[in-house]
């Protein structure tokens, strides 16, 4: 008899996982990436910062791609770079979750006093765009990793607090959190036993996507030259660092632009397969 | 209705102060003051520093700056440059329109043919043009705007050599060399705007051919032009100005990394010049503006809504 109840179910969870074509596509080129963030100093052919040869150096010649303005090989720079690039997007993001979803949370279960003071701070927030935000804290503060790290990390927890505040009171009015209340839990207690757990498909696809876009903003800002500062690598300081180049035929600039740009697509196709997939795992549910 | 259009201009200015507010506020709270970012180096000669803040008025309270610094905006004083020694209205006066034209050549491309798009998208859903357009958009919104620039520029300027890779607008041109150096600027800046705007506007109009007065209109038998142009567009339109709104708004970011590519000597550039030296007064200036912009153009989109929408018109 439990065989039975046990196999449908089984079944359904390794449908919701199944991959596609182009999630699996995605999700290979991610690992690859991870994979370099943690190996790829020691694969380097040459040091971070090392000069090996003539400015913009072209493909095939001293570096397997060529080198960059100041004749460092952009291989071993791309190597360094995606741990930089990737390590940031995930402090900024795991920074920007904490705040958002606890206040979130907080805001959807106490509501009150306690949500009208924050939505309307968020709302004066979101009244101009996040980057003007960001740049007008760098301005003030300097370009350090710290505050680029919290500026970011703040702006993008703007967003998560709309969306974590959101799905919270759909999941606050529920059966269990009354009954929660009801039995006396505190307000910490709802939040990480009740309303996490049915929050989380999308908060997933949320984290995500605040991932992806952490990826665009601080690679921008580092392409405007006010994000990370030399000589470390950072995908996005080397496009701003080689644009030059463009004019002397040179890829230098290009290369890492594209390696941003694959990471960036490769993230969107998985968050929207995540989506669909919880989409259609709901469907199911409903109709059984 | 006037009511209503009086209030919401009211928020708009209730959210303009608190903008104000939050911009003084951001520069204020950090450590060290703009007496310290000029002297430098020589920020540890206790005498200057206090000279140098009496003279700025530094001394006084924060509340008091911040009133003296936002009625002198009302009045169009936007305060002096640390870096230049000039006044910061000067200086905008000559980027204004460098950064005002970028915006509204991609505006008037990009609009029209998003919602031409999108709308061609929304009635042909599931064809083989919404998939592919699906596709694009989709690759568009993910890639930073500078892989789109510096790609246009690499294809169109430097192997072509079909188009001009430095927008910097000298007043003498003529207007065929003012489409030749800005197509790549509008395009970079378009592109990104057209995915968003594109499938916002798709998704706007199928919610609205889902609904029941839809359903309607093809039971009777109205040839699906008809139901298109009479029965959908019109109550598609609120959503639409949102939608035209937010990636007016979106153009207020993205013009900055454009104008860094292009070299287009304009406010966006200023402010990141701003930004790299601290020149605190000429970023309050320029995010004042920038975020005034933003403000206006959502407030302008809420007001077509409220005329266009007449549910809008009583709220529950």
């Amino acid at each position: 008899m439990s065989d039975v109840a046990d196999k449908p179910s089984a079944s359904k969870g390794l449908k919701s996982l199944r991959l596609t074509p182009t999630a699996s596509i995605a999700g290979i080129i991610l690992i690859f990436w991870i994979l370099v963030a943690f190996f790829g100093p020691a694969l380097a052919p040459y040091g971070e910062a090392e000069i090996i040869g003539e400015s913009f150096g072209p493909i095939g010649g001293e570096g397997i791609l060529g080198t960059d303005k100041l004749g460092r090989d952009i291989l071993t720079r791309l190597l360094y770079g995606v741990r930089t690039t990737l390590f940031l997007a995930l402090i900024t993001t795991v920074i920007s979750f904490v705040v958002g979803v606890v206040l979130g949370f907080s805001a959807a279960i106490l509501r009150g006093w306690f949500d009208i003071c924050i939505s309307r701070l968020v709302e004066a927030f979101m009244a101009f765009p996040s980057t003007m935000l960001a740049l007008v804290v760098i301005g003030a503060m300097g370009t350090s990793i710290t505050v680029l790290i919290m500026t970011v990390g703040l702006v993008l927890s703007i967003g998560v607090f709309r969306v974590s505040r959101a799905i919270g009171m759909d999941i606050s009015v529920m059966d269990y959190v009354e009954s929660a209340r009801a039995r006396g839990e505190g307000v910490w207690w709802i939040i990480t036993r009740e309303v996490l757990p049915n929050a989380m498909p999308p908060l997933i696809a949320e984290f995500g996507l605040r991932f992806t876009f952490s990826i665009l903003f601080l690679s921008g800002l580092s392409f405007l030259g006010l994000g990370v500062q030399e000589p470390a690598a950072d995908w996005g300081l080397m496009v701003q660092e080689n644009m030059g180049g463009i004019f002397l035929g040179s890829s230098s600039a290009l290369i890492p632009a594209a390696c941003i740009a694959s990471l960036t697509i490769c993230m969107n196709l998985i968050v929207d397969w995540f989506q669909q997939r919880q989409q259609g795992e709901t469907v199911l549910e409903k109709m059984e | 209705m006037l009511q209503l259009i009086v209030n919401r201009c009211l928020q708009g200015l209730l959210t303009l102060v608190l903008a104000s507010i939050i911009i003084f506020a951001a520069t204020e709270i950090l450590p060290g003051d703009v007496a310290e970012a000029i002297l430098g180096q020589n920020r540890n000669d206790a005498a200057a520093l206090e000279a140098l803040r009496e003279e700025l008025g530094l001394n006084r309270p924060a509340i008091v700056r911040y009133f003296d610094w936002f009625f002198g905006i009302l009045q169009g004083d936007l305060g002096v440059s640390l870096s230049t020694d000039r006044p910061i209205a000067d200086m905008m006066s000559g980027r204004i329109w460098n950064t005002a034209r970028l915006a509204i050549m991609t505006a008037c491309v990009a609009i029209p043919l998003a919602l031409i798009l999108g709308l061609i998208s929304a009635i042909r859903a599931g064809g083989v043009l919404d998939k592919s357009l699906a596709v694009t958009t989709l690759s568009l919104i993910a890639v930073p705007e500078f892989f789109i620039g510096l790609g246009l520029m690499t294809i169109f300027a430097v192997e072509l050599k079909w188009l001009g890779a430095n927008a910097n607008i000298r007043p003498y041109y003529d207007f065929g060399r003012i489409v030749h150096a800005m197509a790549l600027p509008v395009m970079t800046l378009g592109f990104a705007v057209l995915a968003h705007m594109l499938r916002m506007t798709r998704a706007s109009v199928i919610n609205i051919f889902t609904s029941p007065y839809i359903e309607m209109a093809v039971l009777k038998g109205i040839p699906k032009r008809r139901i298109v142009m009479r029965h959908a567009l019109p109550n598609a339109l609120s959503p639409i100005f949102a939608v035209i709104a937010l990636n007016l708004a979106y153009m207020v970011s993205g013009v900055i990394i454009v104008e860094t590519i292009f070299a287009v000597p304009g406010l966006s550039r200023l402010l990141i010049d701003g930004v790299a030296l601290r020149d605190i007064p000429l970023i309050q200036a320029c995010a004042m503006l920038f975020g005034a912009v933003y403000i206006v153009v959502n407030l302008l989109a809420d007001i077509f809504s409220i005329i266009f929408n007449p549910r809008l018109r009583f709220p529950k």
